[in-house]
């Protein structure tokens, strides 16, 4: 309960906290005791990144991502019916999916529900609890899989201190959820549908593009010369409310004290670097921690550990996989 | 000269205020993310104006909810109605409708919706009830109200006739003609029309087919439910501005907006067109 509260927490926008030594379990103030001698030499340390590079669970999930946004367009465009409709609302072989936050939009605005809408939220709903909630934002949007290219541009210009970063408080994102929902009730219009780069992408993709996708390249232009990431992590209401999704779910990465040498990379690829704080030395307060809601699980964490330390779980299934 | 200024201007100001560096750079932040705030609410917002002032009217698909807001509030902008339209009537707007951004629309002169479907397939696809599910039949669709908008243009008041292909051979518009395809809608170009008066609206009345269709005891889908109770468009002898008889298109109360008549007018600008401000319930 106190963990869910945490994630919960750091998710609206807390920094994570630090535990205090009651909180450290018995096994793992072992291992940080003993870790405490440890120093880790920077040289070594990049060798050992050098010899791990791998990009297995961004592949993945690249692929996945595109496969799911061409069956949308294939489906339209060879008329083959698998993946009818879009991001926002579909019928996949038939059966309704609705976007959980584009669903929440129409319901307020509306103050109407229809049959059909609650079945679709309700399937992509467990769907979603299954898969880890903010799975949603980096196996499926399609803006995520931009902005990730974004953010190596970005990345780039920092390194060469071409670009300065610029972060903004991550409370920002709840305010955003707030105002937004407000504004669907207040006003009767889906207001944040109009600017949401999910919706407007997947529909580019499908019908076409027009004017929308300006809007789209201009946050990306944001992204790339003032902040990182900046509408993932700050704005997008569709990531809190699949994170609220994953605080249910059983899939989630796992982090293990044992072999971790604290080098800090996973923390420099992550896009909600907040979730990885067990990862700083002496902060895990057991040998595995899990890893809080706001992970999108994406695997980038995993790819760039070179001692095994992360890795995808599906509580209660463990010995299966 | 300005990159030289700011360098010797930075430090002292940055002395003066010399507190706590780490306060220093948070309020800064906070100060980042209420101009974040402000900047994408307010575009977001900037949206509410096309909608709301009706600076883009846009005939909705058939079955749409009436009141436009109510339209916008429960479309969901997914394009499953575009999907299933044989004649891909239904388009999805764009950023400059503001609120209206993904939602569907008509452009009746470019694609009129001709029923082509019968069982309203758009209404079928919709999760959501923004075309509401009470409809069923063509006859009960609201998308707007035709109008002889310039009788001076319209060939029948001339007492014209119309040779050739409706709207010239580039045209793109589709139809179901039944008498040529039961099932498939086909270019208008692909038929060669020679008529001695011109009533190509008449002819392309979806209202009137089927009510034509009734009458000779063929009712579409052999469903009497789909005859339509009243007439929508009929060619009539009227008197014009200067007092002299002319044969004419009235519309009839059984108009349902579909737009097929505005889309095979062939003068330029269309004589009659659908108002979208009307619809048979109003008038």
């Amino acid at each position: 309960m106190k963990l869910f509260i945490e994630h919960l927490m750091q998710m609206l926008g807390r920094a994570p906290t630090r535990p205090s030594k009651e909180e450290i379990s018995d096994a793992a103030q072992k291992i940080h005791f003993y870790k405490k001698k440890e120093k880790l030499d920077i040289e070594e340390a990049k060798e050992m990144h050098r010899l791990h590079k791998s990009n297995k669970w961004r592949n993945r999930r690249w692929a996945t991502l595109l496969a799911v946004n061409l069956l949308f367009v294939v489906s339209y465009w060879l008329d083959i019916q698998m993946l009818e409709g879009a991001l926002t609302a579909s019928r996949f072989l038939g059966f309704h999916m609705a976007d959980l936050n584009s669903s929440l939009q129409v319901m307020l605005a509306f103050k109407q529900v229809l049959i059909n809408l609650l079945i679709g939220v309700v399937t992509v709903l467990i769907l979603w609890i299954l898969l880890g909630g903010r799975t949603f934002c980096s196996w499926v949007c399609p803006y995520h899989l931009v902005a990730e290219w974004a953010d190596m541009i970005h990345n780039k210009l920092v390194e060469k201190k071409i670009v300065k970063e610029h972060d903004f408080h991550r409370g920002v994102r709840a305010v955003f959820w707030l105002i937004f929902a407000l504004l669907a009730a207040v006003t009767g219009y889906t207001v944040f549908e109009t600017i949401s780069p999910t919706g407007i992408l997947s529909r580019a993709l499908i019908y076409g593009p027009g004017l929308a996708v300006a809007w789209v390249g201009a946050v990306l232009l944001f992204e790339i010369f003032y902040s990182r990431r900046a509408w993932c992590r700050y704005v997008c209401p569709i990531g809190l409310t699949y994170g609220f999704v994953g605080l249910f779910s059983p899939l989630r990465v796992v982090y293990d004290l044992n072999d971790c040498r604290h080098e800090g990379e996973c923390r420099k690829v992550c896009e909600v670097p907040h979730v990885l704080e067990p990862v700083i030395k002496g902060r895990a307060t057991d040998v595995t921690v899990p890893i809080g809601a706001d992970c999108t699980r994406c695997g980038l964490c995993i790819d760039a550990c070179p001692t095994s330390s992360l890795r995808f779980e599906f509580k209660g299934l463990n010995k299966f996989l | 000269m300005s990159e030289t200024d700011d360098s010797k201007k930075a430090p002292p100001s940055g002395g003066k205020k010399k507190g706590n560096p780490r306060k220093q750079k948070e309020r800064r932040r906070f100060l980042r993310s209420v101009g974040l705030t402000a900047g994408v609410v307010g575009f977001s917002l900037a949206g509410l104006l096309p909608a709301m002032q009706r600076w883009r009217p846009r005939l909705r698909p058939p079955g749409a909810l009436s009141a436009e807001q109510e339209f916008l509030a429960s479309c969901i902008k997914c394009g499953q109605c575009v999907q299933v339209c044989p004649v891909y009537a239904i388009k999805l707007a764009d950023l400059l409708d503001g609120a209206g951004n993904g939602a569907p629309y008509i452009d009746a002169r470019m694609q009129a919706c001709d029923f082509s479907c019968d069982g309203l397939q758009c209404v079928l696809a919709c999760p959501t009830g923004a075309l509401s599910h009470d409809t069923d039949f063509p006859h009960q669709v609201r998308i707007g109200y035709a109008e002889l908008d310039r009788p001076d243009l319209c060939l029948a008041r001339k007492g014209k006739g119309f040779q050739g292909k409706v709207r010239g051979p580039e045209f793109g518009g589709l139809f179901r003609y039944n008498e040529i395809d039961r099932w498939n809608p086909i270019p208008v170009r692909d038929r060669d029309f020679d008529l001695e008066l011109c009533d190509l609206c008449v002819r392309h009345c979806p209202i009137e087919i089927r009510i034509a269709q009734c009458e000779a005891g063929n009712p579409p889908s052999g469903d009497e439910n789909q005859c339509p109770p009243k007439h929508a468009l009929t060619i009539e002898e009227v008197e014009d501005a200067s007092g002299k008889m002319v044969m004419s298109p009235v519309v009839q109360e059984g108009c349902v907006g579909c737009g097929a008549c505005e889309m095979v007018c062939p003068t330029e600008p269309a004589s009659i067109i659908v108002d979208m401000t009307k619809s048979a319930d109003t008038v």
